[in-house]
């Protein structure tokens, strides 16, 4: 609109524009992020080896799997919806990426192509983003709950992985030097600055995801669209197209995941990333997103992917046994839930006491003051009631 | 029967009640007046063992009594009807009405005769419901009715309506008000609530008037008037305004050309049926009509929210018919939606956010969103029209029912519309807020917006429009200037004009 009243305008600044200030919010990411501390001190108490720079990393590349899933989850959780199939279009998207690496035989031609590793990753990244457009026109154009159309994508992805490799892995996916094909072990292995790579691709897409959300029209869209559908709908919300898009970006995470956690195994075997989905949401919920939508942020589901992921490499390093794992990671999800709810009541009552606090002097002087000028009288905040 | 006695009632650091002596007598009504915020809802949420008292007690039939619960409040014969509908729309009339106290008998629930008893109540309260209608399928005004039901099943010694016709038409008004004076002849108790105050003088015995906590007035119905209640609600007479004078109306900016809508609950029959209508530049059209006379579905087809099966609608000379929602807030025609809850406020979001949800384009530079012209945007609008805030951080549920219905017009008049509709903008607001949405209104109409405001109170009709049109079964029944009388157009409308 008008420069000139921006300028003018220099009052009123509160943490609408301040992204980022907002107390109540920094206590329930202080949650998990007191949780993390509370791990990773536990942890160095009981093994030497758990606080040093190599087991650090090490565990940063598992967290960095759980981290593009839960970022993609995030999106979707945000819309109120939730995306069951990226643990399967992870494990088919690595069966893609051993698929197209080992050549594709174009019959008719009688020649086999082996595209570059770039071309690979797009490609994936296509076929993640297919399964995600699939899921999205189901649920915004036919009406499909999205628990059951990712269910149903769920069983039907693995399905394809399985059937594309017959049951078998691909292994051997360091391609031909003649073929120009090598550097796929880059993603897996390769650090830079001394960080692994998929760490550094998991920062980089929290960062994009992080601007899209506060800084351009289709984050505001996401956050109006899962906060209320139909009120974002009659504001000339496109409700569809957002919904659609976040399935498709949470297929396009699930992709890099798969790309990722297959060059690190250096396999890609069907069955990758069976039950993915569930640390996925696991992550954001930790993360102090609600599943009803419109509420959470990529900071929070970065420290859910963390406590998650140091949670459970740890189990391993201090020796627990697998069964003891999972009973450790399902009471920590529970708890962080438990926190969530009692964050939540509480900040609707911290709301109503600011609120009532400030209001009951000025109540008295308004009706008295302004109602003989007809009519142009403010309505007293309603306290709590 | 009951008495409260110096109740005090603290939500953090606020006093919403400061020490008030309240009075229920046996078998007759107990109107209670106020403001939003005066603290009517919390006395009631007190009375019916919603809240506890901070200090003070309740007296009940001469002993002193705690409620811990709505149960226990229950149990001793004090019903609420609660002015946020509380029925679960998945569920049929019959389960809503016996929720929580299903009927049983060997074997499990006794269908048949809670359906009867629901059945019973809906013919005791002339509404044509079947009891296995789903409740998400009716209209808000008959959900109040299954409400009201519901509240009426218990048997209850004293019931308290909290604002229970605020989505309810004339003629249904009239069978509540019967369906009082029975129970009042049976010894019942009524506290009534209500920002209709014309419609509770007709119906009570006794008047209390709060104001910021604390009782201003009490009388017996005799003594006192509109004009009385309303002074000691806000000490000042009150009138919603008048029409805008001093300019001519300008071009023909809206033109609706036989514009037809499908009803999705009878295929016989037209929600609107091939009904004309032209809005010009600065002219104020208000559309008056009983529950179902098709105004909703009217105004949420204008804004492109809904099907439509014929006819054509214009905006500025452009055929806009066939755009969707975002396309028609572009060309200029804006919606404000009935239900602010359901449709009209994103609650996740801060009152700026809200504010500036339907012009997002406005601010948008390079891709992104730019602070300092969202800033801009949302503190002319917060002035504009007086949202009284915080600030633009404030969540938008700390905001007081006028407040947020400020918000939901704010945030539609910042798109820079050449025509707004707005459906029942003063449903659940308070007279003060309610004068003030009207002058806003008002205002904008001088500098060339058309305005179309639906309503089902006829004072509203007669406040600031320049046209009233009456609206019946999909049509327009009749069409007045400003200087119709009250009852021509209740009569137009089919109402029987009240005594």
């Amino acid at each position: 609109m008008s420069d000139t009243r921006a300028a003018t305008n220099t009052k009123g600044k509160s943490g609408l524009f301040a992204n980022g200030f907002d107390p109540v919010g920094l206590l329930l990411e202080g949650r998990a992020f007191f949780g993390l501390i509370a791990i990773i001190v536990v942890f160095s108490y009981l093994s030497p080896n758990y606080f040093t720079f190599d087991n650090l990393l090490t565990m940063s590349s598992h967290v960095a799997i759980y981290g593009l899933l839960g970022l993609g989850m995030l999106l979707v959780i945000l819309n109120g919806g939730i995306d069951l199939s990226v643990g399967s279009t992870l494990g088919l998207c690595g069966v893609m990426a051993g698929f197209f690496i080992h050549g594709v035989e174009l019959a008719p031609l009688g020649v086999t192509l082996y595209p570059p590793i770039w071309v690979v990753a797009v490609l994936v990244c296509g076929v993640g983003a297919f399964v995600g457009l699939v899921n999205g026109i189901l649920i915004a154009r036919f009406k499909v709950p999205p628990f059951v159309a990712t269910l149903g994508s769920l069983y039907a992805v693995r399905g394809i992985a399985l059937l594309i490799t017959g049951g078998l892995t691909y292994n051997n996916l360091g391609g031909k030097e003649a073929l120009g094909n090598t550097g796929f072990d880059w993603l897996g292995f390769n650090r830079l600055f001394d960080i692994p790579i998929g760490v550094l691709v998991m920062i980089v897409v929290a960062l994009i995801l992080s601007v899209v959300l506060n800084k351009t029209a289709f984050g505001r869209w996401l956050y109006a669209s899962g906060g209320n559908e139909r009120a974002a709908r009659l504001s000339g919300v496109p409700v569809k197209r957002v919904k659609i898009s976040v399935y498709v970006l949470s297929g396009i995470c699930a992709a890099i995941a798969g790309l990722v956690l297959t060059s690190e195994l250096t396999s890609a075997g069907p069955t990758a990333g069976t039950t993915y989905e569930l640390t996925a949401i696991a992550t954001v919920v930790i993360g102090g997103a609600a599943l009803t939508g419109g509420i959470g942020n990529v900071r929070g589901t970065l420290l859910g992917a963390f406590v998650i992921g140091f949670l459970s490499d740890g189990l391993v390093i201090v020796g627990v046994s697998a069964y003891w794992q999972m009973v450790f990671t399902g009471a920590v999800i529970v708890l962080a839930v438990l926190l969530n709810s009692i964050e939540y009541s509480g900040r609707a009552k911290k709301k109503s006491s600011n609120d009532g606090g400030a209001t009951p002097s000025p109540q008295k002087t308004e009706s008295a003051g302004t109602a003989a000028s007809g009519g142009a009288r403010q309505v007293p905040q309603k306290t709590a009631g | 029967m009951l008495s409260a006695r110096n109740v005090v009632k603290h939500y953090g650091g606020v006093q919403a009640l400061k020490g008030v002596d309240f009075d229920i007598y046996r078998g007759t009504v107990t109107t209670l007046f106020g403001e939003n915020g005066a603290g009517k809802s919390t006395l009631m949420k007190i009375l019916s063992g919603v809240e506890q008292p901070t200090d003070g007690q309740l007296i009940l039939d001469g002993e002193p009594v705690r409620f811990a619960s709505t149960v226990e409040a229950q149990h001793r014969g004090i019903s609420i009807i609660h002015q946020e509908l509380s029925l679960a729309p998945n569920m049929s009339v019959r389960d809503n009405i016996f929720m929580g106290r299903e009927l049983r008998r060997a074997g499990g629930v006794d269908y048949a005769e809670e359906a009867r008893q629901a059945a019973a109540l809906m013919t005791e309260l002339e509404e044509d419901i079947h009891p296995l209608t789903k409740v998400g399928d009716l209209r808000v005004g008959q959900q109040q009715i299954v409400e009201i039901a519901r509240a009426l099943s218990v048997d209850a010694r004293i019931l308290i309506m909290d604002e229970p016709t605020s989505a309810l038409s004339a003629t249904e008004v009239e069978v509540l008000f019967k369906v009082i004076r029975d129970l009042t002849a049976r010894g019942v108790a009524i506290v009534y609530i209500s920002h209709h105050l014309e419609e509770a003088l007709e119906i009570t015995d006794h008047a209390v008037v709060l104001r910021d906590g604390s009782m201003t007035a009490k009388a017996e119905r005799a003594d006192i008037d509109l004009a009385w209640i309303v002074r000691n609600m806000v000490g000042e007479n009150f009138d919603l305004g008048s029409p805008p004078t001093g300019y001519e109306f300008g071009d023909t900016l809206l033109s609706v050309q036989s514009l037809t809508v499908p009803d999705d609950s009878n295929v016989d029959r037209a929600a609107v049926d091939h009904l004309s209508l032209d809005v010009r530049a600065g002219e104020v059209v208000c559309i008056y009509g009983l529950m179902g006379a098709g105004r909703t579905e009217l105004l949420e087809a204008l804004a492109g929210a809904s099907q439509v099966s014929d006819g054509k609608v214009m905006l500025e000379g452009r055929d806009v018919t066939h755009m969707d929602i975002a396309q028609r807030i572009a060309a200029g025609l804006v919606l404000v939606p009935e239900d602010r809850q359901r449709d009209g406020l994103v609650q996740t979001m801060t009152v700026g956010r809200n504010l500036s949800l339907a012009s997002i384009g406005a601010f948008v530079k390079n891709l992104f969103l730019s602070n300092s012209g969202e800033r801009g945007l949302v503190d002319d609008s917060i002035r504009d029209v007086h949202v009284k805030t915080d600030g633009p951080g404030a969540m938008i549920g700390s905001l007081s029912g006028g407040n947020q219905q400020k918000v939901v017009i704010g945030k539609m008049v910042t798109t820079d519309p050449k025509v707004i509709l707005l459906d029942e903008p003063s449903r659940g607001i308070d007279i003060g807020a309610k004068a003030e949405v009207f002058k806003l209104l008002a205002e904008r109409a001088k500098q060339g917006l058309g305005v179309v405001y639906s309503t089902s109170e006829v004072n509203e009709c007669l406040s600031i429009a320049h046209r009233i049109i009456v609206m019946g079964r999909g049509r327009i029944v009749a069409e007045f200037g400003p200087d119709v009388s009250k009852e021509q157009i209740m009569a137009a409308s089919g109402e029987s004009v009240a005594a």
